[in-house]
């Protein structure tokens, strides 16, 4: 249209298109792959998640949140806040210690990264000698102490990092002065805790693998007491008062040892909590007081070997009340949040870090209940399948799908979320956004996604329409009168499927109706309507045949599942009332809802169906097989494996990637040796195993091109330039679109008259694609509105005086036709130009950052490259382009889902989101301050907090004034 | 009758005899095999034998498969004077009365099936096919081409496929591989992407200009260092249509030497080094499958712009009409001629036994020295 631009005009549209696009990832979303290592600062109120790939994650009040990456491929092993300060200390696998802070910018913080140290031996001494294996930060904020392999105990200068020899405590100052009737003490082996008494910071206790453990004077430079102990030792706590020291070990044991001016050698307690038979080790043990009444002490581990050996187990016992908590991964470290200003009252809460979530336990209420995560939730407690996002709900749906999920809570705390560090500067949403996540187990859950934290809504489960073959009563293996050790299961990571057909493929919700409709594995598609009373009902089926006669078929995959018959009993929120199920029950790829016609429209490898959930009918069934097309003919069976084993891999490669993305600041020399080590070994790889790769038109006997992948709603001129009608879109993987004409009775005949569908058009597109998105696209170029938007009155009621037209996307092309006599009208190619394939696509709306009142549409692509691409309407010119996601990183990409406000998510992990967005307006990230705590230890002889997140514990009070309070400034 | 003329021994004879027939009129005169000269040459001495000198005629000749193919241009004029054996039998139409039909498949021998139809038996032979149409001879339709030589390093070469409507397969797999370049640096391996196989019968082989281990360059001017092979492939894939690869050939012995028109002989191709090769394989080729079909490559001859132009394929769109009933019907007539119809040009279809004089001239052919494999 615009042929003669004039040069003016390309720099006026550059302009714009900065003030339209920016690319920004923003916020991650969920758990943290492979956590490995925890913190908290009480002083702070801020925990802190180290992960393998070398990500740092802290954490405070909803909202709060930052991350740092380290620039080394290593695992995190142990993150330690400075006590009263906003530095932290991580240590790497690689044995390279890290220095962070919280730097105010703008009046807001970032996680910056300042300093990093590695121990330098003596020369010629063995590897060991400076291999980190136990740190103390120091509670004068000036010091850490570092415990190696070798026995030794560095002190160092923090934060320069600058070495203090003369300080440092050597393996031979410690041998030399072992009693010597201590068996061990020819090898005391490596340094596994460091504690400080919690009253007197110059007294710290070093306690060796083997066992043995020995208070030392930092000042006086000498050992003032020896304790004995002969089990390999686990882990050391010093109990506030300082009076006492607990020591865990791998037998199950702990023993109690007092504290004392003069070497009291026995040990004042000594229990194996779940004894008689051999037990796994105690790897960490916590004892803190309350006010009245006996203290509080945790352990993690202990069990009985043989019986309970697989359990990961957190033993809590306070006087009478002793429950062992059973998780279902593996716990990485724990720490307890106590009351009062200074973090020496009552323990409050328990915080769990277990592989895949984090669980925080209400210790103040009877029961100890868990408290709902604002964050940190873990997606995948089922494994995801589909998402869906919904943008600005509308007031009254939120409220009754928040009161629906508030029924399924009750169970949790009432207790606010204790982890309350730093201020949220974030403005308001602007907008409540729903991000619906369909998972492996049936369920959907609702997550509200309109700001920083994903917060967990309210889940729906399918599974009740179903019969399926899991017992309802089987997981309910819980607490039976006297069961010892006293198991209490807790979390809520569970990923085990029942029955896998009952994975949930597609959904659709229609945000001003309310109805829902979910598609699932085996060929199922649910309608629901949201209902805030339970409600006791029994569920139409109604068995589509997508075959429609078509000869030669063995349908060789799973059945279809079999509805519960009876009437079942849903609970308030969303409840089916209608089923349509697949005949062959493949996997459903494509479905839409429209609310206001009251139909929805379904698609599998062999066909599409059109129903009337009104009538409850079905109105119009298509086949699409290509009868050569053999892997259609056959189901998924053969192909179960391969997927499963390319999703393997490229989660291994997610875990690779996600490091290598993240990486910053490299200097160059490094970066361009590693790539050429890298092209090396990828050069050798190849040519270990050259893989070829077959150019070949596509024909119409490829595989799966019935396979249907996009429907669409749309009430357009199909057959007369004069007469809008609805109409049914569908596009197959083989590059075909058919259009059907839908005859709709008058709103009073609605329920007895039926809908008819009659096909109108068929287009076959010469480059035999696939088509994933099909537009139609008003008078004014602008994509027809949602159903029921306008009689809303928020969307504008589209054009219908100028032409429609249609706009067809395929993996290769976009394309646009004319309407209703379909003929080319514009097209832009991608794969031809540069070899990539659409992935997704979506319409989204952008505002200008500059002037409130001006917006346009634009499609929103990801490529099989992982590049997001906007592309404008009508006229299909690429506007801007960005890198995203690794092209390696198959899961992510296809996991991607966008919003209508230019923002978009994908799984960088099994249970993270990373959100991005593509919008200069439209942008959600965390804006958060942490200042500095005002105590400067001037005070207070009783604070210290045995909190200690990870083995060694940190905290105590600095009787001295004064921790310098550099750097943050 | 002919039998005995095909007795390629015959083809070492210096001479090519013509046989020239316009309308009812013979004229017979010979050809040096080694300087047939130039077609407009040809073309003048054609109006003189006849004495028809200002008559736009159209000239065509009986190939070796009894095929009426049209003489036009300086490479199927040598083609015809290679391939004669020893007689060439020609045909003069005035151009004014040409029936362009005249030429293609099976024109001259309609009657007679040959061997090689039951050798290429297609699925779909039994459906009723239109008659072939060929159109004049300027508009035949290449199937590939070697293009853009004057603005290419000598050592690359740009090579076109043409695969409208063809049912032949484009037939070759790429790789990925290391090739190495000459820097300031010294020489540094690089990733390529390489071509890994070739099928046999498929659209690349046929052609003779892409070879295994040549490396791809650019793909429909696309250069494509920094893409991974699975871009590559789907760029090749979505340009199938009319894919234009710019490779640099693992032979470098066999480029295009750009002075001289034309060698002698067999090979028009323009290749120098092994020419006598490539011939060869045309041959074994042309006589053992419908691939007879496959003219000889073609340097520049066709205008480049032409034919890029919206290349594309029109989408097919069957517009069912106000019928009550929603039945899919076919395409009526407007949408339909919008579609390119593109037939091969010469299908050797219908199916029968092989005949015993077909049998023969192949292995007449394998005593040639060219390899067979069926």
């Amino acid at each position: 249209m615009k042929r003669f631009r004039r040069h003016g005009q390309e720099s006026q549209r550059d302009r714009l298109k900065q003030e339209l696009f920016a690319f920004n990832k923003t916020v991650e979303h969920g758990f943290p792959h492979q956590p490995s290592a925890l913190g908290y600062s009480p002083s702070l109120k801020l925990l802190a998640i180290g992960t393998r790939s070398g990500a740092i994650k802290l954490y405070g009040a909803p909202g709060v949140e930052f991350m740092g990456l380290h620039d080394e491929n290593a695992a995190v092993t142990q993150v330690h806040f400075m006590p009263h300060q906003v530095e932290l200390v991580t240590l790497l696998d690689d044995n390279s210690l890290h220095m962070w802070t919280l730097r105010g910018h703008n009046g807001l913080s970032e996680l910056l990264e300042i300093g990093r140290f590695t121990l330098t031996g003596p020369p010629g001494a063995p590897p060991s000698v400076t291999r980190v294996t136990a740190v103390l930060a120091h509670s004068s904020g000036e010091l850490l102490l570092l415990g190696t392999e070798g026995g030794h105990v560095f002190v160092v200068e923090v934060p320069g990092f600058r070495e203090l020899e003369e300080r440092n405590i050597s393996l031979d100052q410690i041998a030399s002065s072992v009693p010597d009737d201590y068996i061990g003490r020819r090898n005391l082996e490596h340094v596994e805790a460091l504690q400080e008494n919690p009253v007197d910071p110059d007294q710290v206790i070093i306690g060796y693998g083997r066992g043995l453990m020995v208070i030392w004077d930092l000042e006086k430079k000498l050992a003032i007491q020896h304790i004995p102990a002969t089990q390999q030792l686990e882990s050391v706590c010093w109990t506030e008062d300082g009076k006492y020291i607990l020591s865990s070990h791998s037998d199950g044991s702990y023993c109690r040892w007092m504290v004392g001016g003069q070497d009291t050698n026995e040990e004042e307690k000594s229990d194996i909590p779940y004894g008689h038979f051999p037990c796994k080790a105690i790897s960490k043990i916590v004892q803190l007081p309350t006010e009245e009444g006996p203290p509080f002490l945790l352990f993690s581990g202990g069990m009985p070997r043989a019986s309970y050996g697989d359990r990961h187990c957190i033993t809590v016992i306070h006087g009478k009340k002793h429950v062992a908590l059973d998780f279902t991964s593996r716990i990485i470290d724990f720490f307890v949040i106590r009351d009062g200003p200074e973090h020496t009252g009552e323990p409050s809460a328990l915080v769990v870090l277990v592989e895949e979530e984090l669980v925080v336990i209400d210790l103040q209420t009877e029961g100890w209940p868990i408290i709902q995560t604002p964050y940190l939730v873990p997606l995948h407690s089922s494994a995801i399948t589909c998402s869906h996002h919904v943008s600005t709900i509308p007031l009254k749906l939120w409220e009754r799908i928040f009161a629906a999920g508030k029924h399924q809570n009750a169970h949790y705390s009432k207790k606010p979320w204790p982890v309350t560090g730093g201020q949220n500067l974030a403005p308001d949403p602007p907008q409540r956004d729903l991000l619906l996540t369909g998972h492996e187990d049936g369920t959907v859950r609702f997550w509200d996604a309109s700001g920083v934290c994903l917060y967990p809504m309210y889940k729906l489960s399918t599974a009740g329409v179903f019969h399926t073959d899991a017992d309802p009563n089987d997981n309910m293996n819980q607490g039976t009168e006297g069961e010892w050790p006293p198991f209490r299961k807790v979390g809520c990571f569970d990923p085990y499927s029942d029955d896998p057909r009952l994975g949930i493929q597609k959904i659709h919700l229609c945000k001003y109706s309310g109805y829902l409709t979910v598609a699932g594995t085996a060929g199922q598609i649910l309608m629901l309507e949201l209902n805030d009373e339970a409600a006791e009902q029994t569920v139409e089926a109604k068995v589509v045949d997508l075959l429609q006669g078509q000869e030669g078929f063995r349908w060789k995959g799973h059945t279809q599942l079999d509805i519960q018959e009876d009437p079942v009993m849903f609970p308030a929120g969303f409840q089916p009332f209608a089923v349509v199920q697949c005949q062959p029950p493949a996997v459903v790829t494509a479905l839409t809802l429209h609310s206001e016609w009251k139909l929805i429209a379904f698609g599998t490898s062999h066909g599409f169906g059109l129903y009337d959930y009104q009538q409850k009918n079905s109105v119009l069934i298509k086949c699409t097989l290509n009868p050569s097309d053999q892997l259609a003919m056959e189901g998924p069976l053969s192909r179960v494996k391969s997927i499963k084993k390319s999703l393997r891999q490229s989660f291994r490669r997610i875990r690779r990637s996600r490091v290598s993305l993240r990486k910053q600041h490299v200097n160059t020399a490094t970066k361009l040796q590693e790539a050429n080590a890298r092209l090396e070994a990828e050069l050798a790889e190849m040519e270990l195993a050259p893989v070829q790769r077959k150019i070949e038109a596509r024909s119409s006997d490829d595989s799966f091109t019935g396979l249907v992948r996009t429907l669409y709603f749309a009430d357009t001129f199909l057959s007369d330039s004069s007469h809008n009608t609805p109409s049914l879109w569908a596009g197959t993987n083989g590059g075909c679109v058919f259009a059907y004409m839908l005859r709709l009775p008058s709103v009073e005949h609605r329920a007895d008259e039926p809908v008819t569908a009659q096909l109108s058009k068929e287009i076959q597109l010469m480059h035999r694609a696939p088509v994933v998105g099909i537009v139609v696209l008003d008078g004014h170029g602008a994509p027809l509105p949602e159903p029921l938007e306008v009689a809303h009155d928020l969307a504008r009621a589209p054009d219908m005086q100028g032409s429609h037209h249609l706009l067809v996307v395929s993996e290769e092309q976009f394309k646009v036709f004319t309407l209703p006599k379909v003929s080319a009208k514009m097209k832009l190619k991608l794969t031809a130009v540069d070899g990539s394939r659409v992935r997704r696509v979506g319409m989204a709306w952008f505002g200008s950052s500059r002037t409130e009142d001006y917006g346009e549409s634009g499609l929103l692509v990801l490529t099989n490259q992982g590049d997001v691409h906007v592309v404008s309407l009508p006229h299909v010119k690429m506007q801007v382009h960005y890198p995203c996601i690794r092209r390696e990183d198959v899961s992510g990409i296809a996991s991607c889902v966008f919003t209508k406000h230019g923002q978009g998510f994908y799984l960088i992990s099994p249970s993270e989101f990373e959100r991005f967005s593509l919008s200069t307006r439209c942008v959600v990230e965390p804006r958060c301050l942490v200042e500095a705590p005002l105590h400067s230890g001037c005070s207070n002889q009783h604070q210290s907090q045995p909190d200690g997140a990870s083995s060694t514990h940190r905290d105590a009070d600095s009787p001295d004034s004064g921790v310098p309070q550099h750097l943050e400034k | 009758m002919n039998k005995n003329h095909r007795v390629p021994s015959s083809r070492s004879l210096n001479a090519v005899e013509v046989k020239s027939k316009f309308g009812a009129e013979f004229r017979r005169f010979s050809l040096e095999r080694s300087k047939p000269g130039r077609f407009d040459e040809f073309y003048g001495l054609l109006q003189h034998v006849h004495r028809i000198p200002n008559v736009e005629l159209l000239v065509g000749y009986a190939d070796v498969h009894g095929d009426l193919l049209p003489i036009n241009n300086d490479d199927n004029y040598h083609k015809a004077i290679s391939t004669a054996n020893p007689l060439l039998r020609l045909f003069l139409q005035r151009k004014e009365e040409a029936d362009h039909g005249t030429f293609g498949t099976d024109s001259l021998t309609r009657k007679k099936n040959t061997v090689l139809s039951a050798v290429l038996l297609r699925p779909d032979h039994n459906k009723k096919k239109p008659p072939v149409i060929i159109s004049l001879p300027k508009d035949f339709r290449p199937v590939s081409s070697i293009i853009d030589v004057d603005i290419l390093p000598e050592t690359h070469r740009r090579v076109r496929l043409y695969k409208h409507g063809q049912e032949k397969p484009l037939g070759f797999y790429i790789r990925d591989g290391s090739s190495v370049r000459v820097t300031p640096q010294g020489l540094e391996k690089v990733p390529g992407i390489f071509i890994s196989r070739l099928v046999p019968g498929g659209l690349a082989e046929s052609t003779g200009l892409l070879a295994v281990n040549d490396e791809v360059l650019e793909v429909n001017g696309i250069e494509v260092a920094g893409k991974s092979l699975d871009q590559v492939t789907d760029m090749m894939i979505a340009n199938s249509h009319n894919l234009i690869i710019t490779v640099k050939p693992a032979n470098q012995r066999n480029n295009i030497v750009r002075s001289g028109v034309g060698g002698g002989g067999g090979a028009a191709s323009g290749s120098s080094g092994r020419s006598s090769d490539s011939g060869a394989s045309y041959y074994g080729y042309s006589s053992h499958s419908a691939a007879a079909s496959i003219p000889p490559h073609i340097i520049q001859n066709f205008p480049v712009g032409e034919l890029e132009s919206d290349e594309d394929e029109e989408d097919l769109v069957i517009e069912a009409g106000g019928e009550a009933e929603p039945i899919r019907h076919v395409a009526s007539n407007h949408s339909m001629s919008s579609l390119p119809r593109y037939e091969p040009h010469l299908n050797l279809r219908t199916a029968t036994t092989p005949s015993p004089d077909r049998a023969m001239e192949r292995g007449s052919l394998e005593e040639d020295g060219t390899v067979i494999t069926l």
